[in-house]
């Protein structure tokens, strides 16, 4: 008997444009509409996270913006103090949930295959899954929002106070069930993320020729799988505790308030990392590309990477130093807070001297990625000091620690995730970003947001405290809070600027071609953009730079990117073996399909049931779920999913 | 009617007499008694090594993107050729060792002053339990002596000089005891008491303020706590002891009727019919400097508006309005005025 056909050996042949043209046949989304709500595309699905984060960015700033003008001067009426608290929690659910991590698993989505040389993510349809249910989710949580019922208590939102005696109305129930349906989007795409990284590395990319990105986006993946749960039961049992008299926060009944915070930050604190190191990773493979030269210390970097996450799973509870533990525990606590910026001095140190020793070509990007350094580094010694328990007794819940997490988010996520768009644009695009345009963008955007957040450190160190919808006049925050405000409509000026760019730019920019920065990695061996296809021939790997083997020539043999498996039969991708990335299988990937989307939209209405206790509708959206994920795993012959039947 | 436009006299003038508090009653930049002191060395020590930190580092990266750049504007950036120039792994060893170095000496700087500041060093004179309420503080002085235990609300007096017990307890939702002066912050969180102490080393009012997000009003929850002389403090507690005075005009007379009518299921005046405990004992209430815990000064006319009004003053406030008549409200006014 014949062989299988994913059983076969591949042909291996050179890429040409005649064969290219019949795989792209092969891989095309079907334009418009239809295309719209079927494509698995990871590029397309990666572009399309990156825009939506961005519009909750920006959502986000202006909820800033306002509560800025509001305590611009001490005593201001603008809003209520309900109000106030609505938009500090809603900013803060948006950019730590809908933001920060979804612009980063955009940017992932888009570049790793790219960066793996591989036709797709592992498992598309599961991929385009994540981002419907991460729009629904979000479109969830800001119904609330504008119907006046958006989160109250913070982002972390603390019982007893979300509990229903004290937080009647329907805002928790948002936040609660949205946060539930938001971690099933998190969940499943950290899980692709872990199988796309162990599968469908090009041959030859072993464990230690990944770009540093990926190494970020791995850990980050792998904690999230781990910590999600936790945040999704903590949130399952308030809505319990709300809806069906569950007494697992009840204080009367013997519940424990504590218990939310533990749950909470065992969630909250890997997740910081989680926000940060893929972006961390954008910087460790953008700066080489500026500075002429490999990154110093991949290994250590890479190391210390997953080193940070494994120490941040027992950092959580400097978030709760002040509620009473005993001070045995918190100095277990406060050694792990202070010893986790070991790792972190590993990265700067191997940033400061890549740029040390190379030869730094000023572009936007190479701005926004050095400058982070810096913004980094004072994130990091801020929050250096919030681990030293004593000292963190006076700095916590005050202006001192938004000063801090804004130097985390903005200085380590924004920043780099900017930077990485003046990186990637043209690769995605096929157009250059506005150099001219780019220097305001990133000079505004740098001034505005330090004169935004320097001073924020002084008022909370002359003790203001956070979430407050007011202060008094005349015990010292008056002037540092209109200078922040000033330095926000500054920062929020700079960002603008990105916007204009792109819109000019994605018409009239410049053509890029296939590698206008002269970067190592694999996205820039295809054209920009990219066909549907990625690899015309799946690549060979034989370093950590394929596109720079000819001028660092540190072996013989060279990475063959024309050359290679041509995996031809319908949509195919090669698997590869975990560590070593040796051929293993051929993959068949799955075409496009409406399921994603449908799955997504039958979640979405079962938890619109659940929040107005519809329970009809409950059942409905569970059959339609039950019969979207049938239809969506139903075998396909040109899968090889149906025994004994060759294709 | 704003709150703002009235409480900033309030701290101005209450906070910016002593000379070392500066005009900033919150700041923790500096501390007045046994457990604020090292805290506030140890607070100064890791700014200074942060600020180093920063220094330095700003300065490899802007001296690191001079000394080598290539000319500017480079068209394209391929004309600047890839080397791996030397090995930079030295980088690593030193800046790491040295950071982890710092590091590990915080550390151990960070664990003695926690030892130290764990417990007061004598046995404290006076235990206060606190407990945070949406949105004001009560303070209970804790006794073996029933008739010697005294309750009073938003502002706690104590002996200079000595350690003092606070006892933490929630009442409604979770809320965090701070007076930066004295110590740092712990919680009051609902069905586990908190053990924290204070100490002032020298007479004063320091301000204290919630820090724990919980709700509408978190904004106007501040205390004051007055460090007075041992004797004075036990003036101060004799008289706080003492039940109040009855009213001696025919107005406050009314005035006492009407409270204890329409205020006396939510508060306390000791030595009549108002037995409420859901809201601050009203007691000696003419003896506190701030109404609505901080929101206003206490005097005669932010007085009569709290009590007309509530809600404009403290938006949210769970004091409600309660539409009392023109002569009812004046009564009471002229009742409270009695309460010293």
């Amino acid at each position: 008997m014949a062989p299988r056909d994913i059983e076969r050996v591949p042909e291996i042949g050179v890429a040409s444009d005649v064969y290219g043209g019949t795989l792209a046949r092969t891989w095309e989304t079907e334009p418009g509409i239809a295309g719209f709500f079927s494509t698995v595309d990871h590029k397309q699905i990666g572009i399309r996270y990156i825009v939506t984060a961005f519009v909750f960015l920006i959502l986000g700033g202006l909820e800033a913006l306002v509560m800025r003008i509001q305590l611009a001067r001490p005593g201001q009426n603008l809003l209520t103090p309900e109000q106030y608290d609505q938009l500090f929690s809603t900013h803060g659910m948006t950019m730590i949930f809908l933001y920060a991590l979804p612009v980063l698993s955009g940017f992932s989505n888009y570049l790793w295959p790219l960066l793996l040389g591989a036709r797709d993510m592992a498992l598309p349809r599961l991929n385009a899954f994540s981002y419907w249910v991460y729009v629904a989710a979000g479109i969830f949580m800001y119904v609330g929002f504008a119907i006046g019922a958006g989160p109250n208590d913070g982002w972390f939102n603390y019982v007893p106070y979300a509990s229903g005696p004290f937080n009647p109305g329907m805002s928790m129930d948002f936040y609660a069930l949205g946060m539930i349906f938001l971690g099933i989007s998190t969940t499943v795409g950290a899980a692709n993320f872990l199988v796309t990284l162990f599968r469908t590395r090009a041959p030859g990319m072993s464990i230690n020729r990944i770009p540093i990105l990926i190494w970020g986006t791995l850990t980050a993946s792998a904690a999230n799988l781990l910590v999600v749960p936790a945040v999704s039961l903590a949130f399952f049992l308030l809505w319990m505790d709300r809806q069906f008299g569950t007494h697992f926060f009840d204080v009367a009944s013997g519940g424990q308030p504590l218990l939310w915070q533990h749950l909470f930050w065992m969630f909250g604190h890997p997740w910081v990392y989680a926000i940060v190191l893929p972006a961390m990773g954008m910087v460790s493979d953008g700066l080489p590309t500026f500075c002429r030269r490999p990154l110093v210390g991949y290994t250590p970097v890479a190391l210390s990477t997953v080193a940070t996450m494994i120490l941040g799973f027992g950092v959580w509870v400097h978030h709760m130093f002040a509620t009473g533990l005993p001070s045995l525990a918190l100095s277990f606590f406060s050694a792990a807070s202070i010893i986790i910026a070991v790792p972190s001095a590993v990265a700067v140190f191997a940033w400061t001297a890549t740029i040390w020793t190379g030869r730094p070509v000023i572009t936007t990007a190479f701005l926004f990625f050095s400058s982070m350094i810096v913004l980094f580094t004072i994130g990091g010694v801020s929050g250096f000091m919030t681990g030293s328990v004593p000292v963190d007794w006076q700095l916590t819940d005050t202006y001192f620690v938004v000063a801090h997490l804004h130097y985390v988010l903005i200085g380590i996520n924004l920043f780099p995730v900017v930077g990485g768009i003046y990186y990637w644009f043209p690769k995605m695009t096929g157009r250059m970003l506005d150099e001219r345009i780019g220097r305001w963008n990133f000079w505004t955007m740098f001034v505005g947001f330090n004169i935004a957040f320097l001073p924020m450190h002084l008022v909370g160190l002359w003790g203001m405290p956070r979430r407050v919808y007011t202060y008094p006049a005349g015990i010292g925050f008056d002037w540092l809070n209109l200078i922040v405000s000033i330095g926000s409509f500054i920062f929020a000026i700079g960002v603008l600027l990105l916007l204009v760019n792109v819109v000019r730019s994605l018409k009239h920019g410049a053509i890029a071609g296939a590698n206008p920065w002269d970067a190592p990695t694999l996205e820039w061996s295809v054209s920009s953009p990219p066909p549907p296809y990625n690899f015309a021939v799946i690549p060979r790997v034989v370093s950590r730079h394929p596109l720079w083997e000819d001028r660092l020539k540190e072996r013989e043999v060279r990475s063959a990117t024309q050359e290679g498996l041509l995996l031809d039969h319908g949509r195919e991708t090669i698997a590869t073996t975990p560590l070593d990335a040796v051929p293993d299988l051929i993959l068949k990937m799955p075409e496009d399909s409406y399921m994603p989307f449908a799955l997504g939209v039958a979640l979405a209405a079962g938890f619109t049931g659940l929040l107005l206790h519809w329970w009809w509708l409950v059942v409905i959206a569970g059959i339609a779920v039950a019969a979207s994920i049938v239809i969506w795993l139903w075998p396909e012959r040109e899968l090889g999913q149906v025994a004994g039947v060759a294709p | 009617m704003s709150v703002g436009l009235t409480a900033p006299a309030l701290f101005a003038e209450a906070f910016a007499t002593p000379a070392w508090a500066d005009g900033k009653p919150l700041s923790y930049l500096h501390g007045f008694g046994a457990k604020a002191v090292p805290v506030v060395a140890l607070t100064w020590g890791v700014i200074w090594i942060s600020i180093v930190v920063v220094v330095i580092i700003s300065a490899l990266v802007v001296v690191g993107i001079s000394r080598r750049r290539a000319p500017d504007p480079i068209e394209p950036v391929s004309a600047i050729p890839i080397t791996r120039s030397g090995s930079a792994i030295g980088w690593l060893y030193w800046g790491v060792g040295v950071s982890t170095l710092a590091l590990f000496g915080t550390l151990i700087w960070t664990v003695v002053v926690l030892a130290d500041v764990n417990n007061p060093g004598v046995k404290p004179a006076v235990t206060i339990e606190i407990a945070g309420h949406q949105w004001w503080w009560s303070a209970r002085y804790l006794s073996d002596d029933p008739s010697r235990v005294l309750t009073t609300a938003n502002e706690i007096h104590i002996p200079v000089g000595q350690p003092i017990r606070v006892k933490l307890i929630g009442a409604d939702v979770i809320h965090s005891f701070w007076v930066p002066a004295l110590a740092g912050k712990t919680d009051t969180i609902p069905g586990q008491t908190n053990t924290t102490w204070i100490e002032a080393d020298r007479p004063g009012r320091y301000m204290g303020q919630c820090t724990e997000y919980c709700g509408e009003q978190h904004a106007h929850m501040a205390f004051i706590v007055v460090a007075e002389p041992k004797s004075d403090f036990e003036k101060w507690q004799r008289a706080q002891l003492l039940p109040a005075k009855a009213p001696d005009t025919p107005e406050a007379m009314r005035g006492e009727r009407s409270f204890e009518f329409h205020c006396g299921a939510c508060h306390t005046v000791r030595g009549t019919d108002a037995g409420g405990t859901v809201a601050p004992d009203l007691t000696h209430l003419m003896s506190r400097e701030t109404l609505a815990a901080g929101a206003v000064p206490n005097t005669v006319g932010n007085l009569a508006g709290w009590v007309a009004n509530p809600q404009a003053v403290k938006p949210g406030t769970l004091m409600p309005t309660l539409y009392l008549a023109g002569s009812e409200l004046s009564d009471i006014g002229a009742y409270l005025k009695t309460l010293n």
